[in-house]
């Protein structure tokens, strides 16, 4: 287990005052204004060296996005935008961070814009969230107040921070696509490139990062590239706050060390599997996006980006879902692919056709109303969409449905078969599958 | 994609309200002089609270505020589901039915909210309640989740909802957060994590020397 010492977010569960005063005891704005003195490329180096890999779901080095802005600052402004969207089913740590310990956000805000040259940020959080914002807000305030962030603050890099926040769209998590809400209009992603570090917010110069990726970034130049680099394995570095939801017997939220074993983190924290770890039946281990993994991979997988890749999974947000014998399988999967139907911001024909086409099969699978052929047929339009898309959301639509395939195929066919036992038919007339 | 449009029924104007304009105001502060439109949604939001929806005299008023043609905001109002085109309840309740909370039984939820509520978007006749399913609210350790005017209820069961529905409709204080009276999203009596009581001690605000700082010569 991850020793307490060697933990970031001392306060996850708010058992303390987030308030300014407290945070600065837990040791948050110590040492900042050392930081921004050693320099932008330092901070940058140290970022690079402690191998963070931005927290949001793809895991991309946080260092070396940065490094990707401009050198110079030329006619338009840097920005720096933190993406609190966190609307990836299963996922609910940046809620934490934000409602609990919002003062490392604001310090990592400061520290990153500095770093990319940006004078003001904005926090983009979901419009559900507004516990958390109030929060959030009056933190702001408060650090303004006490001249850590600001114009001539005692930092000596003139910097604003707002909130600005969404009205229940998952698709404004893509970084783009939260760009144009932020503009002020409808969520849609944009096609790549430009990339937001040559137009992004307002056609300027900016990098999103997700609110974990941010808010650890003090305390790894507090504590030294080489502290978070040692936790954890090689490319996956660090501590991270896994969610765990489902059946387990204590779903919580906890920070542990990156490539923690999967069943430990389960049996450790989360007090196990409901009936124990042989009624576990799968785990869908980084939020809904990624495909699931079975109870004898679950057995050995490590928490982390590298182990999941290894079983055609992912780390995607750390969300780990733990199902037990007692799921339907075939409804819960149907169930995200509903969301990710709900969610299609209607722009590219394969994620907004595709998506409702394969919820609508699901369904009728989930009841056994299918013909054995549509199994592979859903399993090739899940391909069609899948890396034919403006964004990745028509990604992550596929990949739960390919991960229910891969590992359960066998259920729908029993499905299917049982559904015509009943009937006492060989063959039901299914609707076409365009129904 | 989820089809939204105006509601048939409309006032025939909208004011913003005293209390409303000071939050624009503050809204309007924190963009750049020249891109107004980023407060559309805070706006059209805040609208919503005074309310209780969306109306097209209201996204005529905004437009009219921001300086965009009406269609932007429209297309904005009915691209955001948070956002709510029909009259509410005084009590709306968003029901996530995501499946970490349908694990945990918000199927039962949905069903509290059919028989004592009735159809989604329905408003009972006392003006009291309507409700909605929505998807993942981002409190997944906390399923089931329902947010009730903004505020999350955690860790429900069927009975909980019914007694929570009950007493709003007595005109009761109800208290948001886990029904089971979890420390948030902490596991279930207490973790085993951030324990250690040299964290809170305020040894973590003494001076400290960063490490591999560049030699001072270099900036
Ligand atoms: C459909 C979709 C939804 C996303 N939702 C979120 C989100 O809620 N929060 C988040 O931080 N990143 C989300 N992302 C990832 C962002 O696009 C982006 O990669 C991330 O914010 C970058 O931050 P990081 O490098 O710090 O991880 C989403 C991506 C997609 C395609
Ligand atoms: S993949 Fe889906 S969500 Fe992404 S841009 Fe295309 S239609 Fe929109
Ligand atoms: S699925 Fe309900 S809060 Fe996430």
């Amino acid at each position: 287990m991850l020793a307490d010492k060697d933990r970031i977010f001392l306060n996850l569960y708010g058992l303390h005052d987030w308030r300014l005063e407290a945070a600065k005891k837990r040791g948050a704005w110590n040492a900042t204004a050392d930081m921004i003195a050693c320099g932008r490329d330092w901070i940058i180096q140290q970022t690079k060296d402690s191998g963070l890999r931005g927290r949001g779901g793809a895991g991309f080095p946080t260092g070396l996005k940065w490094s990707f802005m401009p050198k110079e600052v030329k006619d338009r402004p840097h920005y720096l935008v933190v993406n609190a969207d966190e609307s990836e089913p299963g996922t609910c740590k940046d809620r934490d961070m934000m409602r609990h310990d919002p003062h490392l956000l604001i310090e990592g805000c400061l520290i990153a814009s500095f770093a990319m040259q940006a004078h003001a940020a904005y926090i983009y959080i979901r419009g559900e969230y507004v516990t958390e914002r109030e929060v959030l807000e009056a933190a702001i305030k408060e650090a303004y107040e006490a001249r850590l962030i600001g114009k001539n603050n005692i930092h000596g890099w003139d910097f604003d921070l707002h909130v600005s926040h969404g009205a229940g769209a998952y698709i404004c998590g893509e970084e783009t696509a939260l760009l144009e809400s932020l503009e002020g209009k409808k969520g849609q992603p944009r096609l790549k490139p430009p990339f937001p570090a040559n137009a992004g917010l307002y056609g300027c110069p900016t990098t999103v990062n997700n609110v974990e990726s941010i808010a650890v970034v003090p305390t790894i130049l507090r504590r030294g590239a080489k502290w978070f680099a040692g936790i954890g394995r090689a490319n996956n570095t660090g501590t991270k706050v896994f969610c765990i939801s489902g059946h387990v017997n204590k779903p919580c939220n906890i920070e542990e060390a990156m490539s923690i074993p999967l069943k430990q983190l389960i049996e450790e924290h989360a007090g196990g599997v409901r009936g124990g770890w042989s009624n576990l039946k799968a785990v869908i281990p980084g939020g809904s996006s990624v495909r699931c993994i079975t109870a004898e991979h679950a057995e050995t997988a490590l928490m982390d980006f590298d182990s999941l890749v290894a079983l055609k999974s992912g780390l995607g947000t750390a969300a780990v879902i733990v199902m037990d014998q007692s799921t339907d399988i075939v409804r819960a999967i149907a169930r995200i692919a509903y969301f990710y139907k709900h969610e299609s911001c209607g722009q590219c024909t394969p994620c907004r056709e595709g998506t409702g086409w394969m919820w609508r099969v699901l369904e009728r699978m989930a009841l056994g109303e299918a013909e054995h052929a549509e199994i592979d047929l859903l399993l090739d339009v899940a391909g069609q969409v899948e890396g034919h898309t403006i964004c990745a959301l028509g990604d992550a639509a596929a990949w739960p449905i390919q991960g229910l395939i891969r590992h359960f195929r066998g259920e729908i066919e029993q499905r299917i078969d049982r559904y015509r036992a009943a009937k006492g038919v060989h063959q039901v007339r299914t609707p076409v599958a365009a129904e | 994609m989820s089809a939204r449009r105006l509601a048939e029924k409309q006032p025939a104007s909208f004011a913003f309200s005293d209390a409303t304009q000071e939050q624009i105001r503050f809204w309007l502060g924190k963009f750049p002089e020249d891109r107004k439109a980023s407060a559309v949604l805070p706006i059209l939001w805040l609208v919503q609270q005074q309310e209780g929806w969306v109306s097209e005299p209201a996204i005529r008023a905004i437009g009219d505020l921001l300086g965009m043609p009406k269609i932007r905001v429209l297309e904005v109002a009915t691209f955001y589901t948070m956002l709510r085109l029909q009259p509410a309840g005084r009590y709306h309740l968003q029901v996530c039915g995501t499946t970490p909370c349908m694990l945990r039984g918000a199927e039962d939820l949905k069903k509290v909210c059919h028989k004592r509520i009735g159809e989604k978007f329905d408003v009972t006749v006392d003006g009291n309640f309507s409700w909605e399913e929505v998807e993942c609210l981002g409190g997944c350790v906390n399923a089931p989740v329902v947010a009730i005017n903004d505020r999350y209820h955690e860790d429900l069961t069927a009975e909980d909802l019914a007694a929570i529905i009950e007493k709003l409709a007595k005109g009761e204080k109800v208290s948001p957060g886990s029904a089971r009276g979890r420390q948030t999203s902490a596991p279930e009596g207490g973790a085993k994590a951030l324990t250690d009581p040299s964290l809170y001690d305020g040894s973590l605000a003494q001076p400290v020397s960063l490490p591999n700082k560049p030699a001072p010569a270099s900036s």
